[in-house]
């Protein structure tokens, strides 16, 4: 019996129905993909971006001369006797009279009315008045820190339920925030000083900033710049231009692509076993964690220079030998610099990835918590010596803590490494688009 | 430190002398016809300024490590043998310039000798790195018998002393957890693969390709955070507890799945560089036949690409085996030998953490132990990157 060859068979539809679901898979786990990468980064940037916001109380605060210069000669080194315990019911005090000027009629305990006010702006209005003695006496006004649960009430982490359940705050406390912010004295804005701050203690996630680790990851990606580009450069140079083939080439190329491989954390265990303990080196200094990234991002630079390298034609090389050029003058002067665009694409994706590694950091000591903005050079500590930490760290670092604040400060801070991250392959795309020769 | 500030200094002063020195030397040995000159002056003046400074910085680097193998203070006379190298070097590629002298080879013996010198930084590295984790992996067992470290089911450190340092609980977290990546990241890579080189129009592909691989670049401390923060809370709030497998928010399959979302963009460009690489002749046979696309990729395609595919998914186990952030912050810190995916379990890498962070003495068990969990680590990755080099090494050439 035969058929028609229009009218498709059982056969046939089954095959086509297969192709169709086949393709359909394929579909589906690219759109699988795709969803993974938006959730990701919707969840980084829902938790985050509120962390670019702060919540700030305006208060005009009375300096009263009786409590921070009792001899009145406006000198220092007695008024610095004066802590920040002795400046926080002051603030106290400004808030309460803010209230009753705008009427706010309040039955919070004083100790409640201070918790409104981050333990950080004690600190902030005391640094001011040692930094300008003369405002004691005066009245200054002065845009203080809201506590971390008042911040969070207005960004929506805290609400008037959970506010009852803790201890720190009080559905009576939100009120009162409420009221003074529809008055226009709490205000929510942009909060440059996120990226300025050092770290703050666990009590006060709203003082706590990325400054330190902004500078400590600067200086590593500084060294890994230094060493692992001309280490790199002249070791791709070596195996590719001048090595012969023998056994102890072989070793070294084979030697390094395992390098590349080799898990992040293992490169921590070396910096601490030979930098650490054997160089006697300090720990969480940025020496240690530039080091410990340039063996890591090498593996990176070479094979990256290496293929550059390679794209540059023979006939580069033959016409500088040919004019009189020896075989090290054609490499610098010729093949080199053809080859730069494509180096200077693997390095940036190299110090890109650099900048995102947390794992051996963590075994160098860098999870230390440190408030002191580490100074390139100091005498005791030597080059890059000084305690350190860096983006990646401090937000592993912030997701150790208690207070839920800590959790948008962590994601804040990864949006601003994604953002630095995104900058250096930008460049890196456009380095690659806009200079890379086709021969 | 501060014995190194006057030889460096030396060594500074005499090579810019150098430079300028030698140049106007070999232009006065040339009586100022630079044409009589073998080498131009600015090459005369590289060989003095790398024979000047290399020998005495090389002495330096050498005399650091040894002071720190033997123990030893630095002294006067390291520093006079510095100055003396540098001296030398200086006086004697000054004396040696001639007319003839060919001073553009000697500069690039230099030159060659600190580029084989970089060259061996990456194999200096290796050695490090295993030398560094063997010497305190036999100090682990000298305290620590290696049997109970090798066969031992119990995991519990206590800081004052006999604890049990079993690792088999802890390569269980890490197989367990690394199976449920793979699980997850080897059919969706494969697939996007398959779909991206067979199917997709190039416009779909040149956005589609470079968008998974966002997910390559992004650094795995912000895949812990979204394990911590979002999955972890998310299964333990819509399976975990519903179904009463657990309270625990960080779980095996927490790590698992944010694990397997990093190893995608993994798997997906290295079997499309594989599948890509499949003649198109193979496939061109196929359709002769009368097969369908996707029969043809099935049957001619997948087989023939095989042997790479298995060595991209080893590479990825690898990395599975040895990430941390992930699973530091996703899969818990309890070692346990348990088959629930909802219950946090630990891995090597976790512990590794764990024992070198905080206050540390290097002379207890516990945290030397760390030091065995590494060196295992490390054997383990090795030896699946290097099979799955030899295997994708070998299908390359299959069809080149």
């Amino acid at each position: 019996m035969t058929t028609s060859l229009l009218t498709t068979d059982a056969r046939t539809k089954k095959r086509n129905a297969a192709e169709a679901r086949f393709k359909a898979y394929g579909l589906g786990a690219i759109i699988v993909a795709m969803l993974a990468l938006v959730i990701l980064l919707t969840s980084v940037l829902g938790n985050g971006l509120s962390s670019f916001q702060q919540t700030f109380i305006s208060l005009n605060v009375e300096l009263p001369e009786d409590k921070l210069d009792k001899s009145g000669v406006r000198d220092i080194s007695v008024m610095s006797k004066v802590t920040t315990i002795g400046y926080a019911p002051i603030l106290r005090n400004a808030l309460l009279a803010t209230l009753e000027e705008q009427g706010i009629e309040t039955d919070l305990s004083n100790k409640e009315i201070s918790n409104m006010i981050s333990k950080e702006a004690a600190a902030t209005v005391r640094n001011r008045v040692l930094g300008s003695p003369d405002l004691v006496g005066q009245t200054v006004q002065f845009d203080v820190l809201a506590s971390g649960r008042i911040d969070g009430f207005f960004k929506g982490r805290v609400t008037m339920e959970s506010a009852a359940l803790d201890g720190n705050t009080s559905p009576e406390a939100l009120e009162i925030a409420q009221a003074l912010a529809d008055a226009g004295i709490m205000q929510t804005k942009f909060n440059w000083n996120f990226f300025v701050w050092p770290d703050a203690s666990d009590q006060r996630p709203e003082a706590a900033g990325i400054g330190v680790a902004i500078l400590g990851s600067l200086y590593m990606m500084l060294i890994v710049l230094c060493l692992a580009l001309p280490i790199g450069v002249a070791s791709s140079i070596y195996l590719e231009e001048f090595a012969p083939k023998n056994r102890w080439t072989d070793v070294i190329e084979v030697n390094i692509s395992n390098l590349a491989a080799v898990p992040s954390i293992v490169f921590g265990i070396l910096g601490l076993a030979i930098f650490i303990n054997f160089m006697e080196f300090n720990q969480s200094s940025p020496l240690v964690g530039g080091l410990v990234l340039t063996l890591m991002t090498l593996p990176t630079i070479i094979i990256s220079t290496r293929a550059a390298l390679k794209s540059v034609p023979p006939s580069i090389r033959d016409a500088a030998l040919g004019v009189g050029a020896s075989k090290m003058q054609s490499v610098f002067h010729h093949v080199l610099p053809l080859a730069a665009p494509g180096i200077l694409t693997g390095t940036i994706i190299g110090l890109a990835q650099a900048l995102g590694e947390t794992a051996p950091l963590l075994l160098i000591g860098m999870v230390a918590f440190v408030r002191e903005y580490p100074a390139a050079f100091t005498p005791e500590s030597g080059l890059f010596g000084e305690a350190s930490t860096a983006l990646p760290v401090q937000v592993y670092n912030w997701t150790q803590r208690a207070d839920p604040g800590f959790v948008e400060r962590a994601s804040g801070a990864i949006i601003t490494l994604l953002v630095f991250l995104l900058i250096m392959n930008a460049v890196a795309i456009y380095l690659r688009r806009r200079f890379e020769r086709r021969w | 430190m501060q014995s190194l500030t006057i030889p460096l200094l030396v060594i500074l002063g005499l090579t810019i002398t150098g430079y300028f020195l030698a140049k106007t030397r070999a232009l006065q040995v040339a009586g100022g016809d630079i044409r009589k000159l073998v080498s131009l002056p600015k090459q005369h003046a590289l060989n003095t300024v790398l024979a000047t400074a290399i020998p005495p910085l090389a002495a330096i680097v050498l005399f650091s490590l040894y002071r720190r193998l033997a123990e030893a203070e630095g002294s006067w006379l390291f520093t006079l043998v510095v100055i003396a190298l540098a001296v030398t070097g200086f006086a004697l590629s000054l004396i040696g310039i001639k007319q003839e002298s060919r001073a553009r080879t000697f500069a690039e013996r230099w030159i060659m000798g600190l580029l084989i010198f970089a060259s061996t930084i990456a194999i200096m590295t290796t050695v490090g790195i295993v030398f560094s984790m063997l010497f305190e992996t036999f100090n682990f067992f000298e305290q620590y018998d290696w049997r109970d470290f090798f066969f031992s089911a119990n995991w519990s450190p206590n800081f004052r002393g006999n604890s049990d340092l079993g690792i088999l609980p802890l390569l269980w977290g890490t197989l367990y957890i690394s199976f449920i990546a793979l699980l997850f990241a080897v059919p969706i890579g494969l697939f996007a693969a398959i779909y991206l080189s067979e199917y997709a129009s190039s416009r779909m592909r040149s956005v589609a390709k470079p968008a998974i691989e966002i997910l390559a670049g992004i650094p795995t401390i912000v895949y812990g955070l979204f394990a911590l923060v979002t999955v972890g809370p998310f299964l333990r709030d819509y399976f975990a507890s519903p179904m009463g497998l657990g309270q625990s928010a960080s779980s095996v399959m927490t790590a698992g799945l944010v694990m397997g979302v990093m190893l995608i963009p993994f798997v997906s460009s290295l079997s499309d560089d594989i599948i890509n690489a499949v003649p198109q002749a193979m496939r061109d046979g196929s359709f002769g036949l009368g097969a369908t696309k996707s029969e043809t990729i099935r049957q001619v395609v997948i087989p023939a690409a095989l042997p790479g595919i298995v060595g991209a998914v080893l590479l990825a186990a690898s990395r599975a085996i040895g990430e941390t952030m992930i699973v530091v912050l996703g899969a818990g810190a309890a070692a346990r030998l348990s088959l629930n995916p909802f219950e946090a379990m630990t891995t090597v890498t976790v512990k590794i953490v764990s024992q070198l962070t905080g206050d540390t003495d290097f002379a207890s068990p516990e945290t030397l132990v760390a030091f065995a969990l590494g060196l295992t680590l490390f054997v383990i990755t090795l030896g699946l990157n290097v099979f799955a080099l030899f295997i994708v090494r070998k299908y390359r050439e299959q069809y080149e």
